[in-house]
């Protein structure tokens, strides 16, 4: 019951939104909150938007990793 | 979505296997996830085979359905018997054996009980039903208590006066700190929830680096997220410096999520709270505060609860402790499976149990 999943915004309507899962829409309710754009990714838990998914962090993230594994010893 | 293909890239799930065993050395290290989508996730990827024989990854009291006690199943099964009431629940719940019944075998007997995805779909199902006491089974941790908060401000900002909620909420780091004082689990590392943390940010687990030598890494949900988390934990502890670190930056925000906190204090506050197997914990789960006692079920609502009895042979309360296995429990995959679940953490999907059933047979670490 705990599943949060990444959706993409498509509407917003005041505190509502749509939002896209899988080619399926949903509305959703934004009112947790500020600053979401139409495009946005949100993590949605139960029906309300959690956070952003913020694609610079994703990004950074990878990378870190990927210079992580860049020092790792051969073999 | 951008991304989401090199966070299940197989190479660098590999690589990180490689590296976490060379980091961990032949140290005997014990970590915990205490998040039911991490439970849930560890399986299905196969993680434990991507780790050491001498990393120990442990599941904890993470799945909410879990770790409700029968007690408020109990509540919940009594308030379905009154021809008055509609029973609104996430599906989890719906299979869960209380004392003597379920919510489903309720249900088969005529009751009116209905899965909602949302608290917001219950607050709409009153809002449709004005002749019946709609009671909304309010569980779950840190995540889910924003949304439910949300609801009961609508229902009161909307008077929307036949919505009820059985609040059995719970707040995560005094179960922490159970868990840790606890001297049968040495545990070096946390695999804290990605979830929780988005509302309550990353303070919340200074303490158990701080006070008890924890290393605390948040963590996402994907296999490289979960490798790298593993390592990052690995490293705090093979270089002694432990502290709290967030894998998880892109949802997670040092801060959380203050917004959704907010509207958990306008509706609710801590109470001392039983956990199935940790027992009460003082300040660990949330009442209504007394401006929306009006949509509180049980101080609204009166029921015929039955006395509870515990399910003999079953270990979940100390599975959820991390000091068993399902594979110690001599019902599992025998009368106890998902089908005819004798315990919680049978039913769930991010229950212990479930997991084990549903993938562990096919790994040769579970
Ligand atoms: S296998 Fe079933 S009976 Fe055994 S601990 Fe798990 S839920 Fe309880």
């Amino acid at each position: 019951m705990c599943i949060s999943v990444p959706m993409k915004v498509l509407e917003i309507k005041g505190q509502r939104g749509i939002a896209d899962i899988g080619g399926m829409s949903r509305e959703i309710d934004l009112r947790l909150l500020s600053q979401v754009k139409v495009g946005d990714y949100v993590i949605v838990h139960a029906g309300f938007a959690l956070q952003r998914l913020d694609q610079n962090e994703a990004e950074e993230t990878l990378s870190l990793l990927r210079e992580v594994l860049a020092h790792e010893a051969p073999g | 979505m951008k991304h989401l293909d090199e966070y299940r890239n197989a190479e660098f799930c590999q690589d990180l296997s490689r590296e976490i065993a060379r980091v961990a050395g032949r140290r005997e290290i014990a970590l915990m996830e205490v998040c039911g989508t991490h439970t849930m996730a560890i399986f299905q990827h196969g993680i434990k085979d991507f780790l050491p024989p001498n990393v120990n990854l442990l599941s904890g009291p993470g799945c909410p359905v879990c770790v409700t006690p029968n007690a408020y199943l109990d509540r919940a099964v009594a308030y379905s018997r009154q021809d008055d009431v509609l029973l609104a629940t996430f599906g989890d719940m719906l299979r869960v054996p209380g004392s003597s019944s379920s919510l489903i075998e309720e249900r088969g007997r005529g009751a009116d009980v209905r899965m909602v995805y949302s608290p917001a779909d219950a607050l709409e199902l009153a809002k449709s039903y004005v002749h019946k006491k709609v009671v909304f089974l309010g569980i779950g941790f840190e995540t889910t208590s924003p949304s439910v908060a949300a609801a009961i401000v609508d229902a009161h900002e909307q008077g929307v006066k036949n919505f009820f909620v059985l609040v059995g909420h719970k707040i995560l780091p005094p179960a922490l700190k159970v868990l840790v004082d606890d001297d049968q689990l040495r545990l070096h590392g946390l695999i804290c929830p990605g979830h929780v943390s988005a509302i309550t940010g990353c303070g919340i687990y200074e303490f158990l680096a701080r006070d008890h030598g924890i290393a605390c890494v948040v963590s996402g949900f994907e296999p490289t997220d979960i490798l790298q988390s593993v390592l990052m934990l690995i490293t705090q502890i093979v270089q002694e410096h432990i502290r709290v670190q967030n894998q998880y930056r892109r949802v997670v925000p040092d801060e959380g999520n203050p917004r959704a906190r907010e509207l958990v204090e306008e509706v609710f506050q801590p109470k001392e709270s039983p956990w199935r197997g940790l027992g009460n914990i003082p300040d660990s789960g949330l009442v209504m505060r007394s401006s929306y006692m009006d949509h509180d079920a049980e101080a609204n609502i009166t029921a015929q609860v039955e006395r509870t009895v515990e399910h003999a042979g079953c270990i979940c309360g100390l599975i959820l402790r991390g000091l068993k296995t399902p594979r110690d429990c001599s019902l599992f995959a025998r009368s106890c499976t998902p089908e005819h679940p004798v315990g919680a953490c049978m039913v769930s999907s991010e229950g212990t149990c479930a997991a084990h059933f549903r993938y562990g047979r096919f790994s040769n670490s579970a």
